[in-house]
C-alpha cells in the first residue's frame, strides 16, 4: 500500500512535467492556426463562368506558343517547349491540371504573383518572371483573357495523367526549389537525381534565400504542420519567398507521403515491431513479478 | 514454505524468458553488422567493350568492388596457343568473333597484383607468372585468375551479377 | 605465495586460483541489504541498466557515425535512420534512454534526500554520486552534439559561450575550448571524443567509487533505522529469515530489482517506439545552421532547472550586471547539491516526514524545481520572466535556509 501511495507520487509529478514541458510548452510556443483550407475560398473564379475549350486551349499552346516560350510538357506522346532558368526553373507542366486547384491554376496564370502571394517581394523594380496573362496586350484582364485562360487550363486538364506517383508529385510541384537529397542518397560526390533543379546561386538571387532541402522536414514539422503550411506558406512564416503552391488535396497529401517516404522510412518497421516488443516485455515483468514474490514470501 | 534443494522452477522459467529476449537482441545486433543495402548495391560495375577502346595483345584495367579486372582481348597467336595447350573454348569470352580473357587481377598465391610485361602477367611478390588466358605458368600460384561472376548484354558487361558465359567460364577452370 | 597444487582444469583447482564462491558471497549472497525498502531502492540497478543500454545501443551508433560536420547529420538521419538495420531502434533506445535517466537520477537522488542517505557516513557516497550526475551531464551535453542538427549547435554555441563569463569576457578560453572561433568540425570532433571514450570511462571509475563507497556504511532504509548488520545477518543465515531486517543481495534484493526493471522497461519501451519527441526535438531534424538561429531553443528538459536560474535574474541588481548574476547562479546550481550533508545541521538520520520543518522544505523544493523546469521551456516573455525571477530567489532562499531549519528541527526533537 506505501508502495502505490509512493508509486502515485512519482506519477503525479512526473505527469505535471511532462504536462508543463510538452505539450503545453510546445502549444506556447506555436500558436494554433486555421487547417488547410483547399477550396482556396479566398481566390475569385477569374474565368468568371466561361467554360474552358480544350482544342482552343490546344491551339493557344501548341500554335500561339502560350506557356511554351517557357514551359515544357508532354501533347499527344510528345515533348514540346523546353524548361529553362528564370531566375527559378520552369516546372514541367504535363502534371499539372492534375495536381493544382483549377480555381488557383487559372488565379495564377492570371497573375502568378498575386495568386501565390508574392506579390509582397515584388518590390524595387523586381518582376515575376512569368507575365500575367493579357491575351491583346491591353494591360487588363477582359473578357478575352477569362475565355483564354478557361481553355488552358481545360487542356491541362485534359493532358494530365489520371495518376501519379507520390515522388512524381513532389517532383513537378517542389524540385523546381527544394532538394530532397534523401530520395536518391549519393555516397560518392555525385550529384543527386533528388537535389533542387535550379542551381543555388540563382535561386539566392531570385528569392533572397536559399530554400532548405526537404528530406527531413517529415520530422521537424510533422504532418499537421506541413499540411497547414503548404496550403499556404504565410499561416507559418509571415512574409516568406516561398510562394503558395495551389496543390489540391490529393497532390498534396502525395507530397506529404513523398516526405514521409524519403524522411521517416523506419515509421511502418517502428509500428510494426513496437506492439510485438511490448508485449514480450509484459510477459517478462510478469515472471519477474512472479519470481519475486515467490522469493520475498519467505521473507515478509 | 522454503526448500533450498527444490528446484527453483519459477527461477528457471524467467531465466528463460530473459533469455529469448537477449538471443532476439543478438539477432538485431547480427543483422546491424550486415553491408548496408547501398554497400551491396554498389557492387555492379559496367564495362562497355564497344567503347572500351581495346587494343587487341594489349590488356586493360577496370575496377570492380575495389579489385582490378583484366581485360585482354587475345591476338590470332595467343587464341592459337590458348589451342595448343588444349584450354576449351569455354575458358575465354567469345563475343563478336572476338576472343577475350576477363578475369579478376589479383594473384592466386597471395593476393599482389601482378603487372603485365608484354606477353604475360608476371608477379612482383614472388615471382609467379599468369599467360594471356590467365592461367598460372610458373613460380608459386596454385591456380589461375579468378573469373568474376559478369553478365552479357551485346557488347556491354555487367559484372556482380552471374550469366551462362562467367558460369562456363568458372566451370573450365575447375 | 602459496602454490596451488590442485589442477587447473578440476573444479577445486580453479575454485582455489580465482576464489569465485568467496567472491560471489561477498559480493551477492551474504551482502546484506536492509529489508525495510520500498520500489525506490531499485534505482540504482535501473541507472545501471540504463547506462548499459546506453553503452550498447552506442556501441552500434559508433560504428556508422561520421565526427564530420559535413558528414554527421546524413550518417545519423539516413544512413543509421533508415539504412542500417535496426538502425532507427538503436538511435531511438540511445535518445530516450539518455533522457529517461536523468528522470531515474533525479527521483534517486531526492530519494537519498528524502531519507537522510547522505550523512552520517554516507557523505562519500553522495558526492560520488553528485559527480555522477555531473558527468552524466557531461555526457549528455557532448551526446547531444553529435547528430549536428539547429539544437545541437546552438546548444553548443550558447553553452560553450557561458565560458566567457559574462563580464570577464574570458574568449580567449571559449575559443580554446571550441578549438576555433566558432563551434566547428574542431568543436565537434572533439566532443566525439569526449562522448565516446573518455567521459564514460570516468562515468565507469566513479561508478565503482560509488559502489565502494556504499559498502561500508551499507544501505540505507524506510525508517533510517541504524542496523547492527553482523547480528542480523546471522538470524538470517540461521534459517530466521523472516526475523531478521536483512535480506542478501542475491537472490532477494535483485528479485525486486528485476520486478521494477520489469515495469520499467515497458515504460521506457512505449516512449522509445511511440513517444520519443520529448527525447529526440523535432528541431534537431534541421541540419545545423551557423547563420540561422531557430525561433525557440532550450536544452533537453533535464537541463531546464538550472537554464531558468542563468535567465532568471533579468535585470541589473546589486551593482552586478544580469547576464553575471545568471551566470553565477547557474554556475551554483550544477553543484549546491554537493555540499548538501554539510548545510544539513540535523544530527540524526531520518526520513523526512520525520522531520516536520524538512518536510516542507523538500516539498518547496521540488515544486519550485518543477516550475524552473516549465519556466525554462517556455519563452522568456511578459510574466514568464517574472515568475522565473521568483522562482530563482526561492531557489537560493531554499538554500540558505537549509542549516536554520534542520537546526530546528534538530531543537525541537531535543537532539540538539
Amino acid at each position: 500500500m506505501r508502495e502505490l501511495k509512493v508509486l502515485a507520487i512519482l506519477v503525479f509529478f512526473t505527469g505535471i512535467l511532462y504536462w508543463g514541458v510538452e505539450p503545453y510548452a510546445h502549444s506556447q510556443m506555436h500558436k494554433h492556426v486555421e487547417p488547410a483550407d483547399f477550396t482556396f475560398s479566398d481566390i475569385k473564379d477569374v474565368r468568371d463562368g466561361k467554360v474552358g475549350n480544350v482544342a482552343a486551349g490546344k491551339s493557344l499552346i501548341v500554335d500561339q506558343f502560350q506557356c511554351q516560350s517557357c514551359h515544357s510538357m508532354t501533347v499527344d506522346g510528345k515533348k514540346i517547349g523546353a524548361s529553362m532558368n528564370l531566375g527559378v526553373v520552369t516546372p514541367d507542366l504535363t502534371t499539372a491540371g492534375l495536381i493544382y486547384n483549377e480555381k488557383f491554376l487559372a488565379a495564377f496564370i492570371a497573375n502568378p504573383a498575386k495568386a501565390s502571394h508574392v506579390a509582397h517581394k515584388m518590390v524595387d523594380g523586381k518582376t515575376h518572371p512569368m507575365t500575367s496573362f493579357d491575351l491583346n496586350y491591353d494591360g487588363t484582364f477582359g473578357d478575352d483573357d477569362a475565355q483564354g485562360v478557361a481553355d488552358i487550363v481545360a487542356f491541362l486538364k485534359s493532358i494530365a495523367p489520371k495518376e501519379i506517383t507520390n515522388k512524381e508529385a513532389f517532383s513537378a510541384a517542389c524540385q523546381r526549389c527544394h532538394g530532397a537529397k534523401y530520395g536518391d542518397f549519393r555516397f560518392d560526390g555525385t550529384k543527386s537525381s533528388m537535389s533542387a533543379k535550379t542551381p543555388d546561386a540563382s535561386i539566392l538571387k531570385y528569392m533572397g534565400t536559399i530554400p532548405p532541402d526537404l528530406s527531413q522536414m517529415i520530422r521537424s514539422r510533422g504532418h499537421e504542420y506541413l499540411e497547414e503550411f503548404i496550403n499556404e506558406p504565410a499561416k507559418h512564416l509571415e512574409g516568406t519567398a516561398m510562394p503558395r503552391v495551389g496543390l489540391n488535396q490529393e497532390a498534396q497529401e502525395q507530397v506529404v507521403a513523398y516526405l514521409e517516404e524519403i524522411g521517416d522510412s523506419s515509421k511502418d518497421k517502428r509500428a510494426e515491431l513496437g506492439p510485438k516488443f511490448l508485449g514480450y516485455l509484459v510477459i517478462f515483468a510478469l515472471f519477474a513479478w512472479l519470481w519475486k514474490a515467490k522469493i520475498w514470501r519467505h521473507i515478509h | 514454505m522454503s526448500n533450498t534443494n527444490r528446484r527453483d522452477f519459477l527461477g528457471m522459467s524467467f531465466a528463460a524468458v530473459a533469455a529469448v529476449g537477449g538471443a532476439a537482441s543478438l539477432v538485431g545486433m547480427k543483422q546491424a553488422w550486415d553491408p548496408l543495402p547501398s554497400v551491396l548495391a554498389a557492387g555492379f560495375t559496367t564495362i562497355d567493350l564497344a567503347k572500351a577502346e581495346l587494343k587487341p595483345g594489349e590488356p586493360k584495367t577496370f575496377k570492380w568492388r575495389g579489385k582490378p579486372i583484366f581485360v585482354l582481348e587475345m591476338t590470332k597467336q595467343q587464341i592459337a596457343d590458348a589451342d595448343a595447350e588444349g584450354l576449351p573454348k569455354e575458358y575465354h569470352l567469345n563475343l563478336n568473333d572476338k576472343t577475350y580473357t576477363l578475369v579478376i587481377g589479383i594473384c592466386t598465391h597471395l593476393g599482389c597484383i601482378p603487372a603485365w610485361k608484354g606477353i604475360k602477367w608476371k608477379c612482383a611478390c614472388h615471382g609467379g607468372e599468369f599467360n594471356p588466358s590467365g592461367k598460372q605458368i610458373f613460380g608459386p600460384p596454385p591456380k589461375p585468375f579468378v573469373v568474376p561472376p559478369f553478365k552479357v548484354d551485346g557488347m556491354v558487361l555487367t559484372l556482380g551479377e552471374t550469366g551462362p558465359e562467367s558460369k562456363a567460364m568458372i566451370a573450365a577452370r575447375a | 605465495m602459496a602454490l596451488i597444487n590442485e589442477s587447473f582444469f578440476s573444479a577445486e583447482g580453479l575454485e582455489k586460483r580465482l576464489a569465485g564462491k568467496k567472491f560471489w558471497k561477498v559480493m551477492m549472497t551474504e551482502y546484506w541489504i536492509p529489508k525495510d525498502i520500498n520500489f525506490l531502492w531499485a534505482m540504482g540497478v535501473v541507472l545501471a541498466t540504463t547506462f548499459s543500454i546506453l553503452i550498447v545501443s552506442g556501441i552500434f551508433l559508433l560504428m556508422y557515425y561520421k565526427p564530420d560536420t559535413a558528414l554527421a547529420f546524413d550518417s545519423v538521419n539516413y544512413t543509421i535512420m533508415q539504412e542500417v538495420s535496426y538502425g532507427w531502434l538503436f538511435r531511438h533506445m540511445h535518445g530516450v534512454a539518455a533522457s529517461v535517466v536523468f528522470l531515474i537520477i533525479y527521483i534517486h537522488m531526492f530519494t537519498g534526500i528524502y531519507y537522510g542517505s547522505y550523512k552520517k557516513g554516507r557523505e562519500m557516497i553522495w558526492i560520488s554520486g553528485m559527480l555522477l550526475f555531473v558527468t552524466f551531464s557531461a555526457e549528455g551535453f557532448s551526446g547531444y552534439m553529435l547528430p549536428w542538427g539547429q539544437m545541437s549547435y546552438w546548444a553548443a554555441a550558447v553553452i560553450t559561450n557561458l565560458f566567457a563569463g559574462g563580464s570577464l569576457e574570458a574568449w580567449g578560453l571559449v575559443e580554446w575550448i571550441r578549438g576555433g572561433f566558432t563551434v566547428g568540425d574542431a568543436t565537434l570532433t572533439r566532443f566525439f571524443m569526449l562522448h565516446v571514450f573518455l567521459i564514460p570511462l570516468v562515468i565507469i571509475g566513479v561508478i565503482v567509487l560509488h559502489f565502494y563507497t556504499l559498502r561500508i556504511p551499507h544501505v540505507n532504509n524506510q525508517t533510517s533505522e541504524d542496523i547492527d548488520y553482523d547480528a542480523e545477518a546471522e538470524k538470517y543465515l540461521a534459517g530466521n529469515k523472516k526475523e531478521s531486517k536483512v535480506i542478501p543481495f542475491w537472490p532477494v534484493f535483485l528479485s525486486k530489482d528485476f520486478a521494477v526493471l520489469g515495469i520499467f522497461f515497458i515504460f521506457y519501451f512505449y516512449l522509445v517506439f511511440f513517444n520519443y519527441d520529448f527525447a529526440m526535438d523535432p528541431v534537431n531534424f534541421d541540419p545545423a545552421n551557423s547563420m540561422k538561429t531557430p525561433t525557440h531553443i532550450y536544452p533537453e528538459w533535464y537541463f531546464l532547472w538550472s537554464y531558468e536560474t542563468l535567465r532568471g535574474p533579468f535585470f541589473d541588481m546589486l551593482g552586478m550586471k544580469a547576464g553575471d548574476i545568471g551566470l553565477m547562479i547557474f554556475a551554483l546550481a550544477q553543484v549546491i547539491f554537493v555540499v548538501f550533508p554539510f548545510l544539513d545541521r540535523d544530527p540524526d538520520v531520518l526520513p523526512a516526514h520525520k522531520r516536520p520543518r524538512f518536510f516542507i522544505w523538500f516539498w518547496i523544493m521540488i515544486l519550485d524545481l518543477l516550475v524552473l523546469s516549465v519556466y525554462g521551456k517556455l519563452p522568456p516573455l511578459g510574466a514568464n520572466s517574472l515568475v522565473g525571477f521568483v522562482a530563482t530567489g526561492l531557489f537560493l532562499l531554499l538554500w540558505v535556509s537549509l542549516p536554520f531549519i534542520t537546526k530546528a528541527d534538530a531543537k525541537a526533537r531535543g537532539a540538539l
